[in-house]
């Protein structure tokens, strides 16, 4: 009660008006390695079906925001988290939330491609396989619908059986986001997803977070920022752990509140 | 302009540097003179025994030589030596020669002075015989016989009727051979089994009148199998009479004759007569009956096949034993355990395990596996058996336990590098599809992992295949009468002792009653050690590459 009443109305730079429903509410999440603060008290609400990126110069903490959304960083020896992520009304770090649960409907797609030293196949039906899903049938289906939703599956069908480990890094990257979307889940991070890729690949990859966005809520953590402004709705800018700013996209890069942020995206410093 | 040239390629072919490029050439040269020698080392390891090994297969001819004394000597030429001069006696040239016939003459090698030599031939008519019993036999055939009856008269009537002879005296002893090892070996299994059955109804405290009605029951069947066993050791002793009907009369080239029995001899050649080709064919014929052949004559003829057999299938047994045993331990020491000192200590102490002295293990084997464990499993299971110790003595299985011991520092280190070469990024990207740290690891890091695994394991497994001290004192033996996997359920007789290469190798080399004639089989022995190492090396270098290929372009 306290903390609202000290509260100033609310600061626009920061709590953009939203109309979509929320999916995701970080309240005051703090974190700390050990004795160092990797984010200071950061709250933003991630509309659904929406794609929010989250920008700002190395070492800023975005992908360790992003890393919080699925606990992630539980694996990370010596990280404490303070403060909360409300995920469809109940907090993740509530002791009874089963955390593997949890990242099945909070999917990932990492900053270099991570495919496992398996099949093509095997790749994108290792997710379904873990959920108990065993009939061929279905995960025939699976793969086929995943593979067609990454818009891979004109360019692999003959080839399922092949090694993933085959292929280019961009289909790669693309296999992983085939297999982020085999269990269903509802939000989808992106850490920098484009990072090792060319800029045919890169574009290739914005298209389909265009596609997906029917379905799914998509987060990006994106150092670069033509590729923040070209695909987000809404986006954050963080600075040495905090939250500067946070709002629209478009209004963000033509029209930041704040001196950092103007600073940042005219490429003063980064 | 030209001055500023001049500048600039003095600073490229720089004053001080030129000192240090000439000693990097000097060091270049100094790895690659290393590593040649290292090349030139293992091929000269390799073409010695391979000269030596196949050398022991290879018959030269037989030479008579004539001495001043009048006497006669035929043998095959081993070696020449000339013993330098010393004070007292003037240089003397001598030949070592191999002269078989031990029942006549004691010793298989005499040398002789080259001085004394009159005259040398080769005769074509020469035999060589390969028996059972006392070694080769050289000289010259002069009559078969059977009883009293003359088969046979005259070298070369006798050479034409020895061969077809010689063929169904090798029938008949297998006929013999499969009867002892067939329907005997299984009645006396049978009687040893009921023998034991007796035993247990006598400790088992069941009441007497129960007692008394089984070991009638048992003692019924024991009849029956010992009436059969009667009757088959009848047919045996009339095989074993018709084996030795005939007998070869063959004379020493000194002119003494002797009386062989057909079926004491394996085969007979004419070394003389035959020719190079001749040879070779001997040669490789020799070399087969090497590895298939069993062991005779205290194991300085015949084959070598149960030592094989034993070697192959205990480093086996220990591959069995030390792929779960190290990989579950290196996934707990890389994956779950916190990593601090405690780890590290025991990362320390499982390297050093692996430098302790291998004999170390096999009294630690002796001590835990065999009298521990095993007598507990005696005391448990087989109390009908005591006092003869059933486990509670060295047995294959025990041995390949301690070598597995001895080798899971191996596994584990090349396990945990294999692991640690797996990226956290494939490790979280299955964490973030909803997969448990179990899953992970089952699922997608140790099949990444495999390829370094069974690297860990090549190399276990060619050190458990050399070891030869640890054994010694937990199972193997000198001689076994039986493989430890065979036709007669369970099949698989772990309890059993068991030859293997390495020792053989010892055993023929420097425990045998005839050393002289043995030590050429170390060679042979070593070469198929090295061939048997390589070929189950190449088998897991096979799968390895195999996982790597499916797995194609994967981390490790």
């Amino acid at each position: 009660m306290t903390a609202d009443t000290l509260q100033p109305q609310r600061d626009p730079a920061l709590e953009p008006e939203i109309k979509d429903p929320i999916i995701l509410r970080v309240e005051a999440l703090s974190l700390w390695y050990g004795e160092k603060k990797a984010l200071k008290e950061i709250s933003l609400k991630i509309p659904e079906k929406q794609i929010t990126a989250f920008i700002g110069p190395s070492g800023c903490g975005k992908s360790t925001l992003l890393r919080c959304i699925n606990r992630l960083n539980d694996l990370i020896d010596g990280v404490r988290v303070e403060g909360d992520i409300v995920f469809n009304g109940a907090s993740i770090f509530d002791p009874r939330i089963e955390i593997n649960a949890l990242r099945k409907r909070i999917g990932m797609v990492f900053q270099k491609s991570n495919p496992f030293p398996k099949s093509i196949y095997e790749n994108v039906a290792y997710g379904p396989r873990i959920q108990g899903i065993k009939r061929k049938r279905d995960l025939d289906e699976i793969v086929e619908k995943s593979l067609k939703g990454a818009a891979l599956w004109d360019e692999v069908k003959d080839r399922l059986d092949e090694s993933a480990l085959g292929m280019s890094g961009g289909q790669q990257q693309r296999l992983c986001i085939a297999r982020a979307i085999a269990v269903e889940p509802e939000v989808i991070l992106f850490d920098e997803p484009c990072s090792a890729l060319d800029p045919i690949a890169t574009a290739r990859i914005e298209e389909l977070m265009q596609d997906l966005k029917s379905q799914y809520t998509q987060v990006i953590v994106t150092h670069n920022m033509q590729q923040a402004s070209r695909v987000s709705d809404l986006t954050a800018f963080l600075y040495l752990g905090e939250l500067i700013e946070y709002g629209p996209t478009e209004r963000i890069f033509i029209n930041p509140m704040k001196k950092q942020t103007e600073d940042y995206i005219t490429g003063r410093f980064g | 302009m030209q001055n500023d040239e001049k500048t600039s390629h003095a600073s490229l072919y720089g004053g001080d540097r030129g000192w240090s490029e000439r000693f990097g050439h000097a060091f270049t040269w100094l790895c690659g003179g290393a590593l040649a020698l290292n090349v030139l080392l293992v091929l000269g390891i390799l073409s010695l025994l391979a000269w030596k090994g196949f050398g022991y297969f290879w018959q030269e001819d037989l030479v008579e030589f004539t001495l001043k004394d009048g006497s006669k000597v035929l043998g095959e030429v081993w070696e020449e030596e000339i013993v330098a001069a010393t004070p007292e006696h003037p240089a003397v040239d001598r030949l070592r020669l191999k002269i078989g016939n031990r029942d006549v003459n004691g010793l298989d090698f005499v040398w002789i002075d080259r001085a004394d030599v009159v005259s040398r031939r080769e005769p074509k008519d020469v035999v060589l015989l390969e028996r059972l019993e006392w070694g080769n036999f050289h000289g010259y055939l002069r009559e078969i016989r059977r009883g009293d009856q003359v088969l046979a008269q005259g070298s070369e009537a006798v050479w034409q009727q020895l061969g077809p002879l010689l063929a169904t005296k090798e029938a008949e002893r297998e006929e013999i051979h499969a009867l002892e090892k067939g329907a005997i070996g299984a009645i006396n299994y049978e009687i040893e089994k009921l023998r034991l059955a007796a035993r247990r109804l006598e400790i088992s405290g069941l009441p007497a009148a129960e007692r008394e009605r089984r070991q009638a029951e048992i003692d019924k069947t024991l009849q029956e199998r010992e009436a059969e066993f009667q009757q088959l050791a009848d047919r045996l002793f009339q095989m074993r009479e018709a084996l030795t009907a005939e007998t070869l009369v063959a004379a020493t080239a000194s002119g003494e004759t002797k009386e062989i029995p057909v079926g004491g001899i394996v085969s007979a050649i004419r070394p003389d007569d035959l020719g190079v080709l001749g040879k070779l064919a001997l040669q490789g014929k020799r070399i087969r009956q090497f590895v298939v052949d069993d062991p005779r004559e205290s194991n300085t003829e015949g084959g070598i096949f149960p030592a094989i057999f034993g070697t192959v299938m205990m480093v086996f047994l220990m591959a069995f034993a030390v792929a779960p045993l190290g990989v579950v331990a290196a996934v707990y020491l890389r994956e779950y355990a916190k990593q601090g000192l405690l780890v590290r200590l025991v990362r320390i102490a499982v390297n050093n395990l692996a430098g302790v002295p291998s004999i170390v293990f096999g009294v630690f084997g002796l001590g835990f596996f065999v009298y521990l464990i095993g007598g507990s499993l005696d005391k448990l299971l087989y109390p009908e058996a005591l006092p003869t110790p059933t486990f509670g003595t060295g047995g294959i299985l025990w041995a390949a336990l301690t070598l597995a011991l001895l080798t899971v520092p191996v596994v584990i280190v090349a396990t945990e590098e294999g692991l640690a070469a797996v990226p956290r990024i494939v490790r979280e990207g299955s964490l973030a599809l909803g997969a448990t740290k179990f899953e992970t690891i089952r699922k997608v890091v140790l099949p990444a992992a495999a390829p370094g695994i069974l690297t860990g394991m090549i190399l276990a497994m060619a050190r458990a295949a050399g070891e030869v001290a640890p054994l010694m004192i937990v199972g193997m033996v000198k001689l076994a009468p039986t493989l430890p996997l065979d036709g007669r359920p369970p099949f698989l007789h772990l309890e059993r002792k068991f030859m293997h290469l390495g020792f053989h190798i010892f055993d023929v080399g420097f425990q045998s009653p005839n050393i002289e004639a043995t030590t050429p089989l170390v060679f042979a022995t070593a070469l198929l050690l090295i061939t048997v190492v390589t070929l189950m090396n190449l088998l897991a270098i096979g799968l390895r590459n195999h996982l790597r290929r499916k797995y194609a372009g994967s981390a490790v």
